[in-house]
């Protein structure tokens, strides 16, 4: 999860008879779900998008750190800090299996590293909000991670091989922190007071970032039709944003919190919880670096890359010596 | 000394050492170098943080008045704690962090495979699984070690500077007490002096390679695991770590 308003290098989707006969064997393929894998030839307009869109989400993983990182030398038990070591682990993990399926299409970390400290990539918006209580840390596992699983258990279905691949195993983890996340959660709503108050404050703050995350409306999202045709997006914001919202409600009444939103209501005829739109003024100020932490995350990212320099170059000296020695002893 | 009293000392000193370190450990979470980093440190706190689970619980089960690991790591002020100040002291840099914890890894590389053996089954079992993580640990540091030392003039230098802030604290891992000598005398645990020239030769060899002077200096701090005198550092460590248990007494999590 985590790419959003990712614009498709291209404008507008070309009919067959615009196509080259490449271009219509490729979108052949796409249309018969044959995987694009990395040997393969592709648009140049495809390549650029999932760099795009892989670099993103990969870029969303690892700020991601930061605001659970925020609560990992809080955490109030051994068992919940275990826990949410082992879950940023993961994170930082899926950024990496997901910077090298970008590599795969002949993009370096370096560059794309470079290209977000330069403020030329993006991560999510919902990484911009802050973790201001401890809720906050099983809310971020079962709305954020809940919002990014269904985004990803579609992309599973996306086009490109590697990308489809890193999205299964992905899945699998972000599905076991969503419950972890809500097990954090439940045992507040349903402790003392304070606690409950925590959970409440914790799930009106996440819940219109949280629905957030799947981008701006259809009618708003210009990007998608041919990131559509090409299979690298498989459902509409809208669409995906529904889902959530439907599995989440429920989630919400069990805990006994009041609703995030007072229009949440369900709709016999729709099949469908109705919900407020979020306020997406401020969807496109955190997009554009004006969310609560936009210059703090960023700070913290240059500032890690800035300051570990000197260590990359030290192991990267230290194993060039290292093969140059065998060389010699050989 | 009795030896139920003496081994519940151990414990928590154990304990102590392996959560206070993977505290600070945990604290680089997002900061480091590079992403790989990242994901080792989270992993070793983690190990660390399984371990004191271990430690902490054999040591609240040996008081008997029915503490948990957690009653023991969040209720606890500075003057009860038992780890090396080692183990409190700052990260500082990233090489500052892989060689104090490769100071500690190496020691708890020795150490732990010995009480794999105890006869003591609670501690042998604890000290098995523990053995396996330090093992991996003490790889991974010592290759970083080496790694930096004999990288750039750069990474050479903070190296040795981090050696030198560091080693005044490495000569409380072989203090003893009481308590050490009933254990040794029982054959639970073996008597840390007998494993000194161990230590020593495995951290040499290591600094060595690493091209960095090993200091000459024998002296050293005191204070950690006897709880006499920690650093400054620790009740700060300790109010961040305790404070959502002590601003919400008695609530579940």
């Amino acid at each position: 999860m985590y790419a959003q308003m990712i614009k498709t290098a291209r404008s507008g989707v070309k009919t067959r008879d615009e196509m080259t006969d490449q271009e219509r064997e490729f979108q052949d393929k796409i249309d018969n779900d044959i995987k694009i894998e990395p040997r393969d030839w592709m648009p140049d307009d495809y390549r650029a998008t999932l760099i795009r869109q892989i670099g993103q989400h990969a870029h969303s993983e690892v700020v991601g750190q930061l605001p659970e990182g925020n609560w990992i030398t809080r955490a109030p038990t051994l068992e919940r800090k275990a826990i949410l070591l082992a879950k940023v682990q993961d994170e930082a993990g899926h950024g990496l299996y997901l910077y090298s399926a970008a590599e795969t299409l002949g993009e370096s970390r370096d560059e794309l590293i470079r290209l977000l400290h330069e403020g030329r990539m993006k991560y999510s918006s919902i990484f911009n909000y802050p973790t201001l209580n401890w809720a906050d840390i099983g809310a971020v596992g079962w709305l954020v991670d809940g919002a990014a699983i269904v985004n990803q258990v579609a992309l599973q279905r996306t086009s490109y091989g590697p990308y489809s691949r890193a999205m299964v195993r992905i899945c699998k983890e972000e599905s076991f922190h969503a419950r972890q996340g809500y097990h954090a959660i439940m045992q507040m709503a349903f402790g003392t007071p304070e606690q409950k108050r925590q959970a409440q404050d914790a799930v009106n703050r996440l819940w219109f970032p949280s629905i957030m995350m799947f981008g701006p409306s259809d009618s708003e999202s210009v990007h998608s039709e041919q990131s559509m045709a090409w299979k690298i997006k498989v459902k509409s914001n809208d669409e995906l944003r529904q889902q959530f919202v439907d599995q989440t409600v429920p989630q919400i009444a069990y805990l006994g919190l009041d609703m995030p939103d007072p229009n949440i209501k369900w709709n016999e005829e729709r099949g469908h919880y109705d919900y407020s739109d979020p306020d997406w003024s401020e969807f496109f100020n955190v997009i554009k670096g004006k969310g609560p932490c936009n210059v703090d995350r960023m700070n913290a990212r240059v500032k890690a890359w800035e300051d570990g320099a000197w260590v990359r170059d030290g192991l990267l000296a230290h194993a060039r010596k290292k093969a140059a020695r065998n060389m010699a002893a050989e | 000394m009795e030896l139920n009293e003496a081994l519940e000392r151990f414990a928590l000193r154990m304990g102590d050492n392996t959560l206070i370190l993977g505290h600070r450990v945990s604290e680089w979470c997002g900061h480091s170098p590079v992403l790989e980093e990242d994901i080792a440190l989270a992993n070793t706190a983690l190990d660390l943080i399984g371990q004191t689970q271990l430690w902490l619980g054999l040591a609240g089960e040996l008081q008997g008045n029915g503490k948990s690991a957690d009653d023991l790591a969040f209720l606890r002020d500075a003057w009860d704690f038992r780890n090396l100040l080692l183990t409190e002291l700052p990260n500082g840099d990233f090489g500052r962090t892989m060689m104090r914890q490769f100071l500690f890894d190496a020691w708890q590389s020795i150490l732990l495979p010995r009480l794999a053996q105890s006869p003591d089954a609670r501690v042998a079992e604890i000290a098995a699984k523990a053995a396996k993580e330090a093992a991996y640990h003490v790889e991974r540091s010592a290759d970083t070690v080496v790694g930096l030392g004999d990288g750039t003039e750069e990474s050479h230098g903070y190296m040795q500077q981090a050696l030198a802030y560091l080693w005044p604290y490495v000569g409380e891992i072989f203090d003893t007490d009481e308590a050490d000598d009933c254990l040794a005398q029982a054959g639970v645990v073996p008597h840390f002096s007998t494993l000194k020239d161990e230590y020593y030769a495995l951290i040499t060899r290591v600094l060595t390679d690493a091209t960095l002077d090993v200091p000459q200096d024998d002296f050293a701090h005191r204070g950690g695991r006897d709880g006499m005198r920690h650093t400054e550092h620790l009740g700060h460590l300790l109010t961040q770590m305790q404070w959502l248990q002590r601003a919400y007494p008695g609530a579940n999590w």
